[in-house]
């Protein structure tokens, strides 16, 4: 299945050359959880700090067990902040 | 003692400029800046004096770690009664204009009056006059602090100005120090117009002294820059990108106000993203962002410098833009971009400019472009009485519109009324996004249930800044908690508003909260004031702040009426993202917030509440 997965900020350095939009649509097995989704882009553990699924904040603690489906956007950002 | 116990008063009918002691015993109990200067403008005026009357006081006020070594130890607040929104003001400043102050001497300036002609007050040290300034009326702020410092041939000097804004009395205008740094909300600037004071030039050279325990305080300030320089946040986060890195968050949230909140995501966010200030130009190669920036004292450096396209039509025979300059912030990023569906990010850049060099509040001034938009949209307003087609997504209804307000010319002036009396005027009130009639900043109450609240509740009119609830809602910080909740959400606000009312108060800025708990201020205030400053008072203190300037709002005449959100927000639910199909649940969640706060149900501090925070 397909899903789309977005690396902002420092993380962008992680896609793929050429990646545009700070996303790339990869080709997934299906059921997989979202650490599985993540892993072939290495990224730093402390850097994987807000998880968003399709908008939703994923904690670390179920990141393993959350499975994600057809469609589904993921979005990374390390420790960041604004106001 | 991080205080320099001395206020000057500027009487600015008169002409006098007269020094006297600082009230230690108002200090004890209210800390500093927005905490002391609030409690001298609730024993000095009355809460229902007209905001542009003289009767009115204007005063910029400085914490006892301003001008310190701690970090982001350079803040000032200017506190009034707002033009904008008939409330307590008390709008916030970085740079270096609050650290001079405390090195010149003072703690406090009290304008009080009006002049009967435009003036400046220059402060050298122990010496202040007024001086004047029929040769700086009709000046940018840029132009102000050039020719201040040209005149006196001090290029150290620091300025704080009105532009063209507050000289108009826009009700939005800020005050600008340091080129691009602005006490910049709820129409500060507006109030100094009034005022006939065109500026304030500050050169201090006494530096910082009275620090109580010198060898304890550089402790704690060692300790404090520790903590931020190993949070991944202050150290890595913000400087490299900025407060605008939020853009993508919170529109992939779906929490992204947009097209005056019609929607909560913005298909162009990504256009005008702390990511897109780093990109390379198709135009000239260049990236939009120059370097990042500190204030007085910041080791976190949060501040964009950037360099706008010479070839965009806004500049493209405007020489004086093309140099590196203050922006973009996420805030009028927003305020410019989303809220008006411009992603247009050379544009925003452009209009930010504008509102730096004119003196104007980037939030409110794009927030009411933005109604102003719908308003067209829906053929209430036309080309004809705008000046210029406005529909949602045009930048070059931006670019003209910004100089329209910055200028005070046709519909201009309208636009400078701020968005509640604009949709009132044209008959549209609900239309209007604001609380008190001060604009909504980034943050959509539909997609973050906590904020709508903050919003709803914040004594100066809508803001972010009174309780940012989105660290926790959004970032985690300190601990994450869910923002389409409305469960625990009363208390957080209260929480957040009340820790809040120390870092203002203390000098120092907000920003440091994502690193620094009131535990990392503690030990610094501590050891440079005397008296007693554990956690136990800092609560209380920060708490009795927030009550002091609810009892002024309510001496104003302000109600629990006026603790609200729009009817869209209540009424109009969120069409994407994982709000969508929930509207804000305001109205469930402020009984209890009063209830927290030992209020009436009629948002009236209980008796006993009164007691317990000795007011």
């Amino acid at each position: 299945m397909r899903v789309t997965v977005k690396l902002y900020a420092t993380l962008s350095d992680y896609l793929p050359a050429g990646s545009k939009n700070n996303r790339i649509d990869v080709e997934v097995a299906d059921n997989l959880a979202v650490n599985a989704v993540l892993a072939p882009f290495s990224l730093p553990p402390k850097l994987t700090h807000l998880v968003l699924l399709n908008g939703v904040f994923i904690p670390a603690d179920e990141r393993a067990s959350t499975n994600i489906k057809e469609g589904d956007v993921l979005a990374i950002w390390p420790p960041i902040a604004g106001g | 003692m991080g205080w320099n116990k001395k206020v000057l008063r500027v009487n600015l009918t008169a002409g006098t400029c007269i020094a006297e002691p600082l009230n230690m015993a108002w200090a004890n109990d209210y800390l500093g800046s927005r905490g002391l200067a609030t409690k001298y403008l609730v024993e000095e005026t009355d809460p229902k004096v007209d905001p542009l009357s003289p009767e009115n006081k204007m005063i910029m006020s400085t914490g006892p770690l301003t001008g310190t070594m701690t970090s982001t130890g350079g803040r000032y607040t200017v506190v009034t009664k707002g033009a904008l929104t008939g409330a307590i003001a008390c709008s916030n400043s970085g740079g270096f204009f609050g650290a001079e102050m405390k090195f010149a001497g003072w703690d406090m300036i009290i304008f009080e009056g009006k002049s009967p002609k435009p003036v400046y007050l220059f402060v050298e040290n122990d010496k202040a006059e007024l001086r004047d300034a029929a040769h700086l009326w009709g000046k940018t702020c840029w132009e102000t602090e050039a020719t201040i410092k040209a005149s006196h041939q001090d290029p150290l000097i620091r300025v704080s100005s009105i532009g063209g804004a507050g000289e108009n009395l826009a009700l939005y205008a800020g005050i600008v120090n340091d080129l691009h740094r602005a006490a910049g909300r709820s129409g500060v600037g507006a109030v100094m117009g009034s005022k006939n004071l065109k500026a304030v030039a500050l050169r201090g050279t006494q530096g910082v002294s009275g620090i109580k325990d010198f060898a304890a305080f550089m402790t704690a300030v060692n300790a404090g820059k520790k903590v931020l320089a190993e949070n991944a946040v202050t150290s890595q986060g913000l400087p490299k990108y900025g407060t605008q890195v939020l853009m993508n968050v919170i529109n992939e949230m779906g929490a992204l106000p947009t097209r005056n909140h019609r929607d909560v995501q913005f298909e162009e966010a990504g256009k005008i993203s702390g990511e897109a200030m780093h990109e390379k130009r198709a135009t000239d190669g260049k990236t939009h962002l120059v370097t990042n920036a500190a204030c007085f004292g910041c080791t976190i450096a949060c501040g964009r410098i950037s360099r706008i396209d010479e070839t965009h039509f806004s500049v493209k025979n405007s020489p004086k833009y093309w140099g590196a300059s203050g922006g973009l912030e996420y805030e009028a990023a927003w305020a410019l971009g989303a809220a008006n569906g411009v992603g247009d990010l050379e544009a925003l850049q452009y209009a930010n400019l504008l509102c730096n060099e004119h003196g104007m509040d980037p939030i409110s001034f794009g927030a009411t472009v933005g109604a102003a938009m719908e308003l067209y949209e829906l053929g209430i307003l036309s080309k004809e009485q705008i000046g210029i087609d406005a529909p949602f997504g045009s930048a070059e209804a931006l670019c003209k519109l910004v100089e329209m307000t910055a200028h005070g010319e046709g519909f201009g002036k309208e636009l400078g009324m701020g968005s509640a009396r604009l949709c009132a005027k044209y008959g549209r009130p609900e239309l209007s996004m604001s609380v008190k009639s001060q604009e909504f900043p980034a943050y959509d109450g539909r997609g973050i249930q906590g904020i709508g609240l903050a919003y709803a509740t914040s004594n100066r009119g809508a803001c972010h800044l009174r309780g940012y609830t989105v660290a926790s809602e959004v970032l985690g910080i300190p601990v994450k908690t869910d923002p389409l909740a409305t469960e625990g959400k009363p208390e957080l606000v209260k929480a957040f508003q009340d820790a809040t009312g120390i870092f203002d108060s203390a000098g120092i800025c907000v920003f440091t909260s994502f690193a620094w708990t009131l535990a990392d201020v503690q030990p610094q205030l501590q050891a440079a004031c005397e008296g007693d400053w554990s956690m136990e008072k800092l609560h209380l203190v920060g708490e009795r702040i927030w009550n002091m300037e609810r009892q002024y709002n309510l001496a104003a005449g302000l109600t629990a009426k006026d603790d609200d959100l729009p009817p869209r927000l209540k009424t109009e639910a969120a069409k994407t993202g994982p709000a969508k199909g929930m509207v804000s649940g305001v109205e469930k969640m402020m009984p209890e917030y009063y209830k927290v706060r030992g209020w009436s149900p009629e948002g009236v501090p209980e008796k006993a509440t009164l007691e317990r925070l000795g007011l």
